[in-house]
């Protein structure tokens, strides 16, 4: 079956070239414009190119300290992404057995995935809120707040990265093929040893994947810090707070750069899940293939 | 399989950290909304004692209105509305760019790239997809200069950016995404045979579309729905930003209650906003049973 493309083949890669351009077109031009000249403004023309609005945001450019929201960000984003990581793959295991309270675990997960943010970050706020009273009553009077980037942050964060990490899991384990494990029993492996050796190879590329998920998606996250991070900010909420302020380039020139991170983390994460696949295909079994 | 551990239990420790997260940061936390939608406030903190006060005062005035809205209905209805919009449009959208890759893109490394490419935008920073839209809508930018360039206005047009059509348009930017995954999902499940025997009976393509591949997309059609309404019901960002703070939403309504340490108002517009996301929700999952589609 393979005849001459139609005409709706056609119409529909414009359709998707078009949404393409869509999707990237917008950023494209801020990217453009962060190269902006020292005169230039918001918009185009572009006046002159220069790094200068880079170098605004790295001197930082006295109204918030992008440095350490940048610091701040990627280290709760590197916690999430090992958190997000461990926590899926052990539950993953634990989802191919029956255990009471499965089905709690996963309607959880999915609630978790389409409950407003905004009633998250509320009930987390509430919730450290309710405890820094109860502290200040009965235990110390002068406790501050238990209220921060580690504690009601981090778990605002893994609320929303966990439900795709276990999403992820389910879909691995579907493919998964038992009898690999069940070989390696029988060849007298320890369960840890059956994990570490057969299990956690075959399903580690789409691991890294639910890696990407945990960092970038707490990299970018808004909502669910808006109320839970405390007396700092991350560096989504300084640049969601820039953009009723600046009317500059540096906005721009602070999104390139976040951007970037973004980029790099991604296209890092794929060439490891390539190069992991590959050396599977390499050096996997080569039952069936050999002499006969 | 002699091992003398119980499986459970150890299945049990696999899991135990995820539901002491989703047990402490989500389920924990949506109680205390609810408890403390019933309780009393002042101006600098909450009272514990049970009152209806947080809904009496987020409905008032809405009765005696009638038949104009008051603030809570006009906001709602506000909200409703652009949802609706949003909804329809990444639908269309959405289904298009995954019928595309699902059925006419032939080779699969071309399917994995194309799919990537939708993928990554959604990898990278919300605010910053949103500003991205400021050098084409603004005043001076692209699309004003192209339409005066062409004679086709003589005033910059002011309701490209900071207006409802704004939101709309960046909405459907950010979360169309959310739509094409399920959809593709259930369009790579449809048997190829099943299109090959509509077209062998006759069928043409529009009747094949809706007669075979629509009613097998159903699931991914409802997941993507479930996903995108959710989002838009409670966004207060997008709103935010790129309706220039001066457009009303759900998400905004508990916001500015939040910024105002006004919690059990607060709560209570959360509750109201969680009672109506849920019944959404219920309506939609009736039609299609979501476990079996992972």
């Amino acid at each position: 079956m393979h005849e001459g493309r139609s005409t709706s083949f056609y119409l529909l890669a414009a359709f998707f070239a078009a949404y393409v351009l869509f999707l990237y077109g917008p950023m494209i031009a801020i990217f453009v414009l962060s190269f902006q000249g020292p005169q230039g403004g918001l918009t185009f023309p572009m006046n002159g190119v220069s790094l200068h609005w880079f170098q605004r945001v790295f001197a930082g450019n006295g109204t918030v300290d992008i440095g350490s929201a940048f610091e701040r960000s990627l280290a709760l984003g590197l916690t999430v992404m090992l958190l997000t990581v461990a926590m899926s793959v052990a539950a993953g295991m634990a989802f191919r057995k029956r255990f009471a309270g499965s089905s709690i675990l996963f309607y959880a997960a999915i609630a978790s995935l389409i409950v407003p943010s905004i009633v998250t970050s509320l009930g987390i706020a509430l919730e450290f809120h309710l405890i820094d009273d109860a502290i200040q009553k009965f235990l110390f009077p002068r406790w501050q707040t238990g209220m921060g980037l580690f504690t009601s942050g981090l778990g605002a964060h893994l609320t929303w990265t966990l439900p795709f990490g276990l999403l992820i899991m389910f879909a691995i384990f579907n493919r998964f093929d038992g009898r690999l494990e069940e070989a390696a029993r029988d060849l007298g492996a320890t369960p840890w040893q059956t994990f570490r050796h057969v299990v956690l190879p075959i399903i580690l590329p789409s691991v890294v994947g639910i890696g990407l998920f945990g960092f970038t998606l707490s990299w970018d996250e808004l909502a669910r810090s808006s109320q839970t991070i405390g007396a700092v900010n991350t560096l989504p909420l300084e640049l969601q707070g820039l953009t009723t302020t600046v009317t500059k380039p540096d906005i721009y020139a602070l999104g390139t750069l976040t951007t970037a991170v973004s980029f790099l983390v991604i296209g890092t994460s794929l060439a490891v899940i390539l190069l992991l696949q590959w050396r599977q295909q390499r050096r996997g079994s080569d039952a069936g293939k050999g002499m006969v | 399989m002699t091992d003398n551990r119980s499986p459970t239990l150890i299945a049990w420790l696999q899991a135990g950290p995820m539901m002491l997260v989703f047990g402490l940061f989500f389920l924990l936390p949506l109680v205390f909304v609810a408890v403390v939608s019933f309780w009393n406030y002042n101006d600098y903190e909450m009272i514990p004692a049970f009152t209806v006060r947080g809904y009496t005062e987020s409905f008032s005035g809405c009765l005696v209105k009638l038949p104009d809205l008051c603030t809570l209905f006009a906001t709602y209805w506000k909200t409703v509305q652009i949802c609706f919009l949003v909804w329809l449009l990444t639908l269309l959208i959405g289904f298009t760019i995954a019928y595309f890759l699902a059925f006419h893109v032939r080779s699969r490394t071309w399917q994995i790239a194309l799919s990537l490419l939708c993928t990554i935008p959604f990898w990278t920073s919300n605010v910053i997809r949103m500003i991205a839209w400021i050098p084409l809508l603004g005043r001076n930018g692209l699309v004003n200069q192209g339409l005066m360039g062409l004679g086709l206005v003589a005033q910059p047009q002011e309701w490209l950016l900071y207006s409802e059509f704004s939101v709309v348009l960046a909405l459907v930017h950010l979360f169309t995404f959310f739509m094409i995954v399920p959809i593709f999902n259930s369009m790579m499940r449809i048997d190829r045979s099943l299109i090959e025997a509509a077209y062998d009976a006759g069928a043409s393509g529009w009747q094949t579309l809706w007669n075979v591949v629509i009613p097998l997309c159903k699931p991914g059609i409802v997941i993507g729905s479930i996903f995108v309404i959710t989002i838009v019901m409670g966004d207060f960002i997008t709103v935010g930003v790129m309706g220039g703070q001066q457009i009303a939403s759900v998400g905004k309504l508990i916001e500015t209650r939040l910024n105002a340490l006004q919690f059990p108002p607060a709560a209570a517009n959360a509750v109201l906003l969680l009672g109506l996301t849920a019944l959404i929700i219920g309506v939609l999952s009736r039609l299609v049973d979501v476990r079996k589609e992972l």
